[in-house]
């Protein structure tokens, strides 16, 4: 990696571990991780929203943990491990937990959806999935503008009890 | 398309000297509010962020009756800590009720302190009038739409409110900040930190140019003491406080022995209410002396039709909160 920059130059170049695959990209050194990861690596299944981490819709993980990916640096992350909802299905299917939100009808825009099943992801990895309130107050982070929440609910409980 | 420059820092040594050297450099921890500020609301324009991040300042040590937090410790991972869970429950209660999981896993707890308003006039660089930003300019909140504004250390150049949750329990607990730049170390207590905006509202606390902050320091609760932090909000969750307050007190055979309070939602510094200490030490653990606590608390406050109350709100809080704590 180098980060370092000079006067004029304000590229960076970046080492991004996306999903078990590595990309060496060179941006420019304001560049988002949400950005770096649509535009760059045309992984465009981490939404964009508010840009401005208050809804949730651009949430992956960073080595495990989740994170808001449009108030990051794609340079804060050079050796950083990301996971984003690409990168979530086991030998081609679908997570448990994207076929929970299937099943329960946890969406209906689908906007936020990815961001929701993320965020979840590391929900229940926390260990925060023990009741209806818990869920509720812990996916706080993640908005639905169609409101979708009860079903958002529903689905989590089901994988977090299975 | 920013010329906004990057720059990781390899030790602390380079992370002094890289900021130190210019003036327009700032540190950039978890970047919750910088970049919100830098890139989105373009309202602060430093010439290069130092990214302090893995600066091997993270953790949380015991020195005796004391916590020593470095740093970059995120706020989730203080919120986990088993001695502030077992000896300073009401610490873990602010972080875990300030911003969202994804947030908190960011933030650092340097960070927390140092994070800026949320005033929506100095966020929009389309405001003209903001002392803050614009020393001289005006304020634009006091005749503007203000809800989300102090009434407790404000005055006709500013009414900005230092939104943290987490500086409440501090300021009530005597933590103090450890800083450190070329001259070497000073440790200064949270309560003397900050500024109230006065004629300077661009100046918000005495850190200097340059200077890091590399740990905070907290007292743990005595034993015996109960606490907790009581946050109102315009929504169930993930919402900056409307007011809160946290206390810490010890009870002995109904007297008040000891206690600390910190007000949030209020301040333009996170607020120590020192003279509502007064009444309460020495005073039956009884309603009285909580209302009574509360008036003193919220004396003088400086309020504009939208924040006027708050002055009603926070004294409730307070009476709540030591009603849970004594109970
Ligand atoms: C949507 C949203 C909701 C939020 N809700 C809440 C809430 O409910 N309660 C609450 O308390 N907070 C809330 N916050 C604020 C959040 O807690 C702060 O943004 C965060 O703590 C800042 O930490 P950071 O590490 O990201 O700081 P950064 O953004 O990296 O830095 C903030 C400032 O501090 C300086 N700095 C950082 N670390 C150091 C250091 N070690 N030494 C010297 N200078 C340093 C930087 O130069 C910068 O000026 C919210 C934020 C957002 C975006
Ligand atoms: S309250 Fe302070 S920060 Fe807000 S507009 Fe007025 S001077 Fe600026
Ligand atoms: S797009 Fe990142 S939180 Fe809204
Ligand atoms: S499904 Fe439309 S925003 Fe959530």
């Amino acid at each position: 990696m180098s980060s370092a920059t000079t006067a004029r130059s304000t590229q960076v170049t970046v080492e991004l571990r996306v999903n078990g695959r590595t990309y060496p990209v060179r941006l420019d050194s304001t560049t988002t991780l949400l950005d770096a990861l649509r535009d760059d690596l045309h992984l465009t299944g981490t939404k964009k929203g508010c840009d401005q981490g208050a809804c949730g819709a651009c949430t992956v993980l960073r080595d495990g943990k989740r994170i808001v990916s449009c108030l990051t640096l794609a340079a804060q992350c050079d050796g950083s491990e990301i996971t984003t909802i690409e990168g979530i299905s086991e030998d081609g299917h679908p997570h448990p937990l994207q076929e929970a939100f299937v099943r329960h009808d946890a969406l209906q825009c689908g906007y936020c959806t990815t961001g929701q099943v993320m965020s979840a992801v590391a929900l229940l990895r926390e260990g925060r999935a023990g009741s209806d309130d818990e869920i509720r107050e812990f996916m706080s982070g993640n908005l639905c503008r169609c409101a979708a929440y009860p079903n958002i609910v529903a689905a989590i409980r089901e994988v977090a009890e299975s | 398309m920013s010329d906004i420059g990057y720059v990781r820092a390899a030790d602390q040594g380079s992370a002094l000297a890289l900021v130190a050297e210019d003036p327009d450099a700032v540190f950039l921890a978890g970047g919750t509010t910088e970049l919100d500020l830098a890139l989105k609301d373009q309202v602060v324009h430093p010439s290069r962020f130092v990214d302090i991040g893995r600066l091997p300042l993270r953790g949380v040590t015991r020195d005796g009756d004391r916590l020593r937090v470095a740093a970059l410790t995120t706020m989730e991972e203080l919120a986990a800590d088993p001695t502030v869970r077992d000896r300073l429950p009401f610490v873990r209660e602010a972080l875990l009720l300030g911003a969202s999981t994804q947030l908190r896993n960011m933030a650092t707890i340097g960070g927390n302190l140092l994070q800026r308003t949320r005033c929506r006039y100095f966020r929009d660089p389309e405001v003209g009038a903001c002392n803050k930003r614009e020393p001289g300019s005006g304020c634009a909140a006091i005749k503007g739409v203000a809800r989300m504004h102090a009434i407790l250390g404000a005055g006709p150049t500013c009414i900005a409110l230092h939104a943290s949750d987490l500086c409440v329990p501090l300021v009530a607990m005597d933590a103090e900040v450890e800083l450190l730049d070329a001259d070497g170390t000073r440790t200064v207590p949270l309560t003397q930190f900050y500024r109230t905006p006065g004629d300077r509202p661009d100046v918000e606390n005495v850190l200097r140019h340059g200077e890091l902050v590399t740990h905070v320091q907290v007292p743990l609760l005595p034993a015996g003491a109960r606490s907790g932090y009581l946050k109102v909000r315009d929504r169930t969750s993930y919402e900056f406080a409307t007011t809160s307050a946290g206390a810490a007190i010890t009870v002995e055979d109904g007297t008040i022995t000891w206690a600390r309070l910190g007000l949030g939602g209020v301040g333009t510094v996170p607020w120590r209410a020192w003279e509502a200490e007064s009444v309460l030490v020495g005073a039956p653990a009884n309603e009285r002396t909580f209302r009574a606590a509360a008036e003193a608390a919220i004396r003088d406050p400086f309020t504009v039709p939208g924040t006027a109350f708050k002055v009603e709100l926070a004294k409730r809080t307070i009476v709540r909160i030591l009603r849970t704590v004594t109970s």
